[in-house]
């Protein structure tokens, strides 16, 4: 089983690499060429998100990204920001979306989340078991190896 | 790839051509331009999103944001993008449903072309 660790501080230009290293693994994994943007677009929310919630925290910790691939190819991305705030993964309604009274961050963040729940089959998001934080664990399928 | 902002006037629209990746980086230059764009008068505003290569959530956000800002300013807003990759985005957040979408700019920039900012 061959796992690829990355960790980034909590800033937003690191999202990008994170993206092109995910990408990069899920190829070299097998996952099949029509699935590789979704993975990208996926790994990018995740980790937007990850990085954002540092921020309104005011962490440093870094934000971690592990890759692995057995049998499918599993992503997890790991913050350290207080369970409570992953209580705003919700997907908002059409009609919210451009509704004066909803904010930036909020609009963001529900639009992040449908974007997680619409392109991955398999996602989970849990609290991790040491301390503050919420890991994001998206699974897809890898079709040789 | 870098973002790339051009701005060009068509049909009396300002057009907004974004090209690159736009993402949690780079979403708030775009986010800036467009705030410029309606500050300096422009009223009927078009992005152009065929040269994009990447779009996330931010950069949603911001094209949510500056319809809003249009729809205060009593002007229009539209978004050019045939792009299946990106169209499935706009699907699965439902904002296919918030934004007019149009397939080339010049159907964005026909009279009435670009819906209401509603």
């Amino acid at each position: 089983m061959a796992t690829v660790r990355l960790s980034f501080s909590p800033a937003p230009v690191h999202v990008r690499t994170a993206r092109l290293v995910g990408v990069a693994v899920a190829r070299r994994a097998g996952v099949a060429e029509e699935l590789l943007d979704e993975v990208r677009l996926a790994i990018g929310e995740a980790c937007t998100r990850a990085v954002t919630l540092h921020r309104q925290y005011g962490l440093t910790d870094l934000v971690t990204v592990e890759m692995s691939d057995s049998d499918s190819y599993t992503v997890r991305v790991i913050d350290h920001a207080p369970i409570e705030a992953s209580v705003g993964l919700t997907k908002l309604p059409p009609d919210e979306l451009a509704a004066e009274s909803l904010t930036d961050d909020a609009l963001t963040t529900g639009v992040g989340f449908a974007l997680l729940a619409g392109f991955v089959d398999d996602l989970q998001v849990r609290p991790v078991d040491d301390g503050p934080g919420t890991e994001v664990r998206m699974v897809w399928p890898v079709t040789r190896r | 790839m870098e973002l790339s902002l051009t701005t060009r006037t068509v049909a009396g629209h300002t057009v907004l051509e974004v090209g690159g990746e736009v993402d949690v980086y780079t979403a708030p230059r775009l986010r800036e331009r467009l705030i410029e764009l309606v500050d300096a008068g422009s009223r009927d505003v078009v992005v152009d999103l065929e040269r994009v290569d990447f779009l996330d959530s931010t950069g949603l956000g911001v094209l949510v944001g500056a319809l809003k800002r249009l729809r205060t300013a009593h002007g229009t807003f539209g978004l050019v993008c045939s792009k299946e990759p990106l169209l499935k985005i706009f699907r699965i957040t439902a904002l296919d449903q918030v934004f007019p979408i149009f397939p080339t700019v010049d159907a964005a920039t026909e009279r009435d072309g670009s819906g209401p900012a509603s």
